[in-house]
């Protein structure tokens, strides 16, 4: 552990379980993530976000399977004897000491000389150099998480966890500190775990997202493949919002796929299609469709048309109106339009067409639960999220 | 509304605070008041004159120096032994796991329940089937105070380690602390105003002492023994000095640990 302190290394679990009791919060886990990456877990509460940081820093003890770290299996060593740090969901800094002496703890521990040069230098950089002398007790909550960071980040860990470091934050501070936490990994280049239930956050701040679900992972990857491809409803509603049409698969031209939807004809990439035949949801993302007057030729020839939709609401939201959109077969679809003043504008009653580019469908298993990761509709119909 | 009336319904509750306030006071005032009495007879129960005789000469009364400084003996030791065996207790009754431990915890509570009276005489007849009754005295003393010093120490240290987050420690071990580091850096520290006011009951308990004191002393007289001893005669006004000096040293102590921790918040 004394070796390569300045840099990340990959972190790998391997079939990981954590079982309380008969409950499996985290169940058959496997991650891999590469060396200097910052890797966002992102997924609803009490998903096992929590339990999977912990047992990867030593503070609970996984069920089974094997975490490693730059290839030395640490699933059994002693939190004090692995390269990791964490900065914990709630900050946990000792009340007893000041600030100076909450971030130089981690060095004193392992005799490393030269701390006070260390700390003060790493609360520069957290912009906390006048506070040193001060309590936990004695900052406001961002100042607070800052401290945590720092206490973390001082001992060059070769992988550091952070637990939604930004959760107690306002939505400014938010910002200000993800540009700034990212800003940090990429000088210092150690591997970033971050924890967070916030969508937005994890795909500004991540190279890559891991999705997570009732203790599995539901899909892992770039920000805008997550994005525009999602493998599971769960994916498509918790990362952002989707439209999901029952539909059924009729042919396959090439690299697209016929689907009847309602009796309507559309096209989708094959790429995009977790199912090539039989019963799927048509998705698509309420800001890539633009809605025109019924029976108005828009856009391309070849885009995918939904007809016959009245206007059910209208909200004015500054930069884009958002419209409920009710179909024949009596679903209420979302639409986004940019407020760009080019395109017409449609009140409530209006007869309209929904138009998107095919390449933007997306096919999903129809056995899957179209409102899975929906929190929205979770709370509406006061069903259990997830 | 008279204007008398309508100000003291604006103070109503700083009047009622005074109030109480005098009436916690007042028996403290008369103790040091007292001890600056120049009683004409043997009785010290009314104010006579104004005199330095009794703060000048505070070990005139035969025996009352010695009874005090076996009572803070006594108090010291017991202090010891019990702030260490309750906080050992404590901590196994809040951090491990083990058979019989809600059992445990619920016995701790039986020696603060007991009737001193009856723990006291119940002792005595403990002490006597075990054949000891004649060497009663200091270490039978010394021995009561710990046992019912214990219950206080533990329930007191208990409170305070329950409050404590268990993420702290595990912080230490994040930040390469091992078990005993994460200890003596983390734990104690947090802990140790529990123990120090758990220490401070149980030194004012075992000096306070009377009632189990009484049974067990034997020959050896503590300074609440001297008191009852010496009420038979007259109490000297001495022992008001000894009186006043044990309260001013209290608040002190209060005193300076406000400071400190005033001083540590800064
Ligand atoms: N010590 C424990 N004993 C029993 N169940 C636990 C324990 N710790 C966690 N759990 C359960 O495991 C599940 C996952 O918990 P975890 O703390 O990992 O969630 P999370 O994803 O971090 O949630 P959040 O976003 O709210 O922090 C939850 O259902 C929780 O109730
Ligand atoms: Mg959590």
């Amino acid at each position: 552990m004394a070796d390569g302190r300045s840099a990340g290394a990959d972190l790998t679990l391997t079939g990981v379980t954590k079982r309380f009791g008969g409950f499996a919060a985290v169940d058959d886990l496997d991650l891999e993530v590469a060396s200097g990456q910052f890797f966002a877990l992102l997924g609803p509460s009490g998903c096992g976000k929590t339990t999977t940081l912990r047992m990867v820093a030593g503070l609970e003890e996984p069920t089974a399977g094997t975490i490693t770290i730059g290839g030395d299996d640490i699933g059994r060593l002693k939190p004090y004897k692995r390269p990791v740090n964490t900065v914990f969901q709630n900050y946990a800094l000792f009340p007893h000491l000041n600030i100076f002496e909450n971030v130089a703890f981690g060095l004193r521990r392992r005799g490393v000389k030269d701390v006070k040069s260390q700390v003060d230098d790493m609360l520069e950089l957290v912009e906390l150099g006048g506070y040193a002398k001060r309590r936990p007790a004695q900052l406001s909550g961002g100042q607070q998480q800052r401290v945590a960071l720092a206490r973390a980040l001082i001992n060059r860990p070769q992988v550091l966890l952070l637990d939604e470091p930004l959760g107690a934050l306002d939505l400014k501070l938010r910002r200000q500190m993800q540009i700034e936490l990212k800003r940090i990994q990429t000088e210092v280049g150690i591997t970033f775990i971050h924890v967070t239930h916030d969508q937005e956050e994890a795909m500004t701040m991540a190279d890559t997202v891991a999705v997570m679900n009732k203790g599995v992972i539901e899909q892992m990857g770039a920000p805008a493949d997550l994005y525009d491809n999602p493998a599971t409803t769960f994916v498509s509603n918790f990362l952002g919002q989707s439209n999901l049409v029952k539909a059924s698969i009729l042919d396959t031209h090439g690299d697209a796929l016929v689907v009847d939807v309602q009796g309507t004809r559309i096209a989708a990439p094959v790429a995009r299609a977790r199912r090539t035949d039989g019963q799927v949801w048509v998705g698509v993302r309420p800001e890539k469709v633009f809605l025109g007057a019924a029976g108005v030729e828009e856009g391309s020839y070849d885009d995918n048309v939904l007809p016959s939709g009245t206007v059910t609401d209208v909200s004015f939201i500054g930069v884009s109106t958002q419209y409920l959109v009710k179909m024949p077969w009596g679903q209420e679809l979302t639409v986004f339009e940019q407020n760009t003043g080019a395109r017409e504008q449609f009140r409530v009653g209006d007869k309209v067409d929904l138009h998107w580019v095919a390449a933007h469908t997306f096919l999903l298993d129809a056995d899957q639960d179209a409102h899975a990761g929906d929190e929205t509709y979770a709370a509406l119909s006061g069903a259990p999220t997830a | 509304m008279s204007r008398v009336g309508r100000w003291v319904s604006e103070h109503v509750v700083m009047v009622i605070a005074l109030l109480v306030l005098c009436y916690m006071f007042l028996p403290i005032f008369f103790v040091v008041l007292m001890s600056f009495n120049a009683p004409t007879s043997r009785l010290n129960y009314e104010f006579q004159a104004f005199t330095w005789d009794n703060w000048l000469n505070p070990c005139a009364p035969a025996g009352m120096c010695e009874s005090v400084v076996k009572s803070i003996e006594i108090g010291f030791l017991a202090t010891v032994f019990a702030t260490i065996l309750g906080t050992l207790v404590a901590f196994a009754l809040v951090r491990h796991r083990f058979r019989g431990r809600a059992g445990t915890s619920l016995l701790i509570f039986l020696p603060m329940a007991t009737p001193e009276v009856v723990m006291g005489s119940s002792l005595l007849a403990l002490f006597t089937t075990a054949g000891l009754a004649g060497t009663l005295g200091f270490w039978s003393i010394l021995v009561a105070h710990i046992m019912f010093c214990l219950s206080f120490v533990v329930v007191t240290v208990k409170a305070r380690l329950a409050g404590l987050d268990s993420r702290f420690e595990q912080a230490a071990m994040d930040l390469y602390a091992n078990e005993w580091q994460t200890f003596w850096r983390v734990t104690f520290p947090l802990v140790f105003p529990g123990i120090l006011a758990a220490a401070l009951l149980a030194f004012s308990l075992s000096f306070d002492d009377f009632i189990v004191t009484n049974f067990n002393h034997g020959n050896t007289i503590t300074f609440p023994m001297f008191v009852w001893g010496a009420n038979q005669r007259g109490i000297p006004p001495q022992v008001n000095v000894i009186g006043t000096v044990m309260f001013a040293i209290a608040l002190l102590l209060v005193l300076s640990g406000g400071v400190l921790q005033r001083r540590r918040e800064r």
